[in-house]
């Protein structure tokens, strides 16, 4: 990949940011048609919680700080003292992630190792002077040296197929109705915007222990989750409903990860990184940054509660934000070249040009929708 | 192929007899002299060593200020140390950005200022020429050069934690490395570094050079040891991504200092371009350490089992393939930063592919120790452990190889364990193998047997326990380069840090037998290993003679 193209790939997703933030913006304006619009796209909520008034904060869906305070199960969501695995998955690809690493290539590796510890244990045994006074001059066996060629290859190969089948679903393009979470990364805390959403925002920080807190700073209770885990803001998610993740940085690298999900991604300066995932499970699931990000590097937990559809509708209105009405900008399926091996279809590229500006060459195929925020290359094929 | 080796007139400037080799004394230049402005190849060699054993005294301690910071949950010291560092209390942020500093300068150290100084200087300006049957380097000035640029490239290094410290790990990724740390601290560690690498690209023309013009007459690129082979090998990565690495921390430095943008998007940069340039030399990199490794761990496996290498040319061309493979496969350290979904697979496969000459290697290993005769002395001992340990942290790198797994394991302990098995119980076990292997020819002495097996048993099971509980943190997703973390991995991070308390264990057991050798040592043979050690260096005195050589040798 040229340097050329990089940059350009830096170029086109500023651009792209700054379409985005607009679009942000203007989303939020149009409330009222959005409150009454009705339910038919999965993500927004099902008539019955839009039937329902926006739901104040004092909600029983909605038992604290407006989140609605789902149930930390104990070794769901977070890390396990003294075991030996991963985390429990709660999404599809996660799971088909878990099964790749425990049945495939797990046992692999464990019989690799066994198999070179046997034959170093045979020969040091067997083949010790005083076993075996007088060396054979054997050098080469080329029959034996083509085997232990091609085998390994074979063996790379078997692990390669379901690797790549992996990529594939990992890349598979949020479809329509998917919910978009846009995290946006800061020395040291987390911001995150529901850009489909009324384009509210909500700060994560923290929730500090008592005794470092200062006085009248909410501390962190079992209730919250654990040490360093725990923030003082939970983001919401819905359960079963494809949840598309943007990244983006307001400072350095940082990275978005939750183990439980199966992602991770960098969070970077100047561009829009995407992936899409699916929670099956209510519940609440931690994660933390997973790049390096100055002193308080560890100190910027992420905690996601997923809930049920009619759960997070309620929560977003609480938050003063809107469900987005059908044909609304989420609805639009982001094509996203490569995922399926095919090529890009440089087909719709003036549709960017229309909303972002020019991005030089880009021969990426340009999202339909105004979210050109994702013409980046978590998705695309820019720059290749 | 015939040889061009220089003619040996040309090395008997000094006009000696034969007996000179072991009248030698009287024609080795005085101590500042043959110290300081040395031209030999062997005493630069030790130089180095000397270095790397300092360097590494450095870098393993700063380890054992993370180990125990890590022991338990919380801060513990990180604010004591400090605020002995700077004088006086520091801020909680001030505390904890010294981890970032502990974590970067043990990075930087170990890599650039013990493995690499050890392989390479050390070791192959020790035996490259002796083993092609040369009299010295091709450019033994330039050989000078390379080790004395290395002393203000550390002493840089160390001197800017007390300018408020370079916290930006080793990889210096922008734009943490630029707008995201003021202050001259991270300017002095990428100062260090072009100094560090501007040795090291020195050092690579010379051995290249040595290699390819100074081989004694019959010495065949085919019939080369294999040590020299990993030693060619080696230096043309270091010729090729050295130049890489000084042209992205260039742009840092302009980046930080002049106003450029090359990574700043707000100037139409790119943070990735940065972790682009830095892995396509880090990638490269990690098998500059690990190769010259694989030759030491050749040369000892088929002396104590008296047998030639197995598959030589498969052996040699197999690192030959490492190498150029291993320009090919960087962006692998980068699957989460957003790459498309083609570049994942293109990285994941290619990097499966570097598994196969290594699988030569190790199967090739065992089939030179098949049908041997086994000796296990010290220096065996090591090679055998290298070999398992390696295969250990190497297929851990075909797990970490597949891009969707990355997007769990990328940045946890499960990478830190995998490098740690590759470097620190692959590249660190075979340095102690050749060091234990070539001790007796370098000093003239004997180490002591019991000692150095003692050394070994202790230090493997040390470093086990340290790096194996590392997988099961990966595992439960534990991020790396945290000074604290979430009780839930209290439990592996406790036997962590036993393991490095019985791994320093193994290192005084080290220091004692070295110090104890040195000073009352047996007197060492020639070839005190004998008849499976085969390579030019035991035909030669020990220690050899100031210059030896002067009457090339003829290989048959």
């Amino acid at each position: 990949m040229s340097i050329k193209g990089l940059k350009r790939i830096a170029i086109a997703a500023g651009l792209a940011m700054a379409g985005l933030g607009s679009i942000a913006g203007h989303a939020a304006a149009p409330v009222p048609q959005a409150a009454s619009a009705p339910a038919g796209v999965s993500n927004v909520a099902p008539t019955t919680a839009a039937a329902t008034p926006p739901a104040a904060p004092a909600s029983p869906l909605l038992a604290r700080d407006g989140a609605p305070g789902g149930e930390i199960k104990a070794g769901i969501g977070q890390p396990v003292n003294g075991v030996y695995g991963l985390q429990p998955q709660v999404t599809r690809n996660g799971e088909f992630a878990h099964w790749m690493h425990n049945i495939v290539l797990f046992p692999v590796i464990t019989a690799i190792s066994l198999f070179v510890l046997a034959l170093l244990g045979w020969v040091v045994f067997r083949y010790r002077a005083a076993a075996n006074p007088v060396p054979s001059k054997t050098s080469h066996n080329t029959t034996i040296e083509v085997l232990w060629t091609l085998l390994p290859v074979l063996a790379l190969v078997l692990i390669a197929v379901p690797s790549i089948g992996l990529l594939q679903a990992q890349f598979k393009p949020a479809p329509a109705g998917a919910v978009t979470l846009k995290a946006i990364g800061n020395q040291w805390y987390w911001t995150y915007q529901y850009p489909d959403h009324g384009g509210f925002e909500i700060t994560a920080n923290l929730l500090k222990e008592k005794g470092e807190a200062a006085a009248g700073e909410r501390t962190r209770t079992d209730a919250d989750g654990p040490r360093l885990l725990a923030t003082d803001n939970r983001i919401v998610l819905p359960v079963g409903v494809p949840i598309r993740l943007i990244t983006t940085s307001n400072d350095v690298i940082h990275s978005w990860a939750v183990p439980a999900f199966w992602i991770k991604l960098d969070a970077i300066p100047g561009r829009l990184n995407e992936t899409s995932f699916t929670i099956e499970k209510p519940g609440v699931y931690f994660g933390q940054c997973s790049e390096l990000c100055g002193a308080r590097h560890a100190y910027m937990p992420i905690a996601v509660e997923a809930v049920t559809p009619a759960q997070f509708a309620a929560w977003i209105a609480a938050k003063g934000g809107t469900m987005p009405a059908r044909g609304q900008a989420s609805n639009k399926v982001i094509p996203q070249p490569g995922a399926d091996g095919s090529a890009a279809e440089a087909t719709t590229a003036n549709a960017t040009d229309a909303v972002t500006g020019p991005t030089e060459n880009v021969t990426t195929a340009a999202p339909t929708a105004p979210q050109g925020a994702t013409n980046n290359p978590a998705t695309g094929n820019a720059g290749q | 192929m015939t040889d061009t080796a220089l003619h040996p007139s040309a090395f008997q400037a000094h006009d000696h007899g034969h007996e000179a080799h072991h009248h030698d004394a009287d024609h080795k230049p005085g101590f500042f002299a043959r110290w300081f402005m040395s031209t030999n190849h062997k005493d630069i060699g030790t130089l180095y060593l000397i270095f790397a054993i300092v360097a590494g005294i450095i870098g393993g301690s700063i380890s054992g200020l993370m180990r125990a910071e890590l022991a338990h949950p919380g801060i513990q010291y990180l604010g004591t140390w400090a605020s002995m560092l700077h004088g006086g209390p520091q801020s909680l942020d001030q505390s904890l950005h010294l981890w970032n500093v502990l974590i970067t300068a043990h990075g930087l150290i170990m890599v650039f200022f013990m493995v690499m100084p050890a392989m390479v200087g050390g070791f192959g300006n020790w035996f490259v020429p002796i083993m092609i049957g040369a009299p010295d380097m091709a450019f033994p000035r330039m050989n000078n050069v390379s080790f004395w640029l290395l002393i203000p490239a550390f002493t840089l290094l160390l001197a800017s934690p007390f300018f408020g410290g370079a916290g930006n790990g080793w990889t210096l990724y922008a734009p943490l490395s630029t707008y995201g740390e003021p202050g001259p601290s991270t300017d002095m560690a990428i100062l260090s570094l072009h100094l560090a690498g501007a040795s090291s690209i020195l050092g690579a023309i010379n051995f290249i050079t040595t290699i390819f013009n100074m081989r004694a007459p019959g010495m065949t690129l085919h019939k080369m040891p294999l040590f020299v082979w990993s030693m060619l090998v080696t230096a043309f990565l270091l010729l090729l991504a050295l130049p890489v690495l000084a042209a992205a921390i260039t742009m840092l430095l302009t980046d930080r200092n002049f106003g450029t943008t090359f990574f700043d998007p707000a100037g139409g940069g790119d943070p990735v371009l940065y972790q682009h340039l830095f892995w396509f030399f880090g990638h490269p990199e990690v098998y500059i350490m690990i190769l010259p490794g694989f030759g030491i761990v050749s040369q000892i496996i088929a002396t104590f089992s008296r047998k030639p290498v197995f598959g030589y040319l498969g052996m040699a061309y197999a690192m030959v393939a490492i190498g150029v493979v291993g320009f090919v496969v960087w962006a692998h350290h980068m699957f989460t930063t957003g790459l498309s979904v083609n570049t994942k697979m293109y990285f994941t496969a290619a990097t499966m592919v570097i598994a196969v000459p290594t699988g030569i290697k190790i199967f090739s290993w065992i089939a030179t120790m098949w049908g041997g005769s086994m000796r296990f002395p010290t220096p065996m001992v090591w090679a055998i452990g290298f070999i398992f340990m390696f295969t250990v942290g190497g297929v851990t790198g075909v797990v970490l190889a597949n891009g969707g797994i990355d997007d769990y394991m990328q940045d946890t302990y499960y990478v830190v364990a995998h490098f740690h098995y590759v470097l620190s119980l692959g590249a660190v076990f075979s340095l102690f193998a050749g060091f234990y292997y070539w001790f007796p020819k370098m000093s003239g002495r004997m180490y002591n047997e019991l000692l150095g097996q003692l050394h070994f048993w202790v230090f493997f099971i040390g470093v086990n326990v340290m790096f194996f509980p590392m997988h099961f943190l990966g595992l439960q997703g534990m991020p790396r380069r945290y000074p604290d973390y979430p009780d839930a991995y209290a439990h592996w991070n406790t036997v962590a840090t036993v393991g490095y308390m019985i791994m320093a264990a193994g290192m005084a057991i080290f220091f004692v037998n070295l110090f104890w050798s040195l000073v009352a040592g047996k007197k060492a043979a020639d070839n005190p290993w004998g008849e499976g050690a085969t390579t030019l260096e035991w035909t030669i005195s020990s220690p050899p003679p100031y210059h030896q050589f002067e009457t090339l040798p003829r290989i048959d």
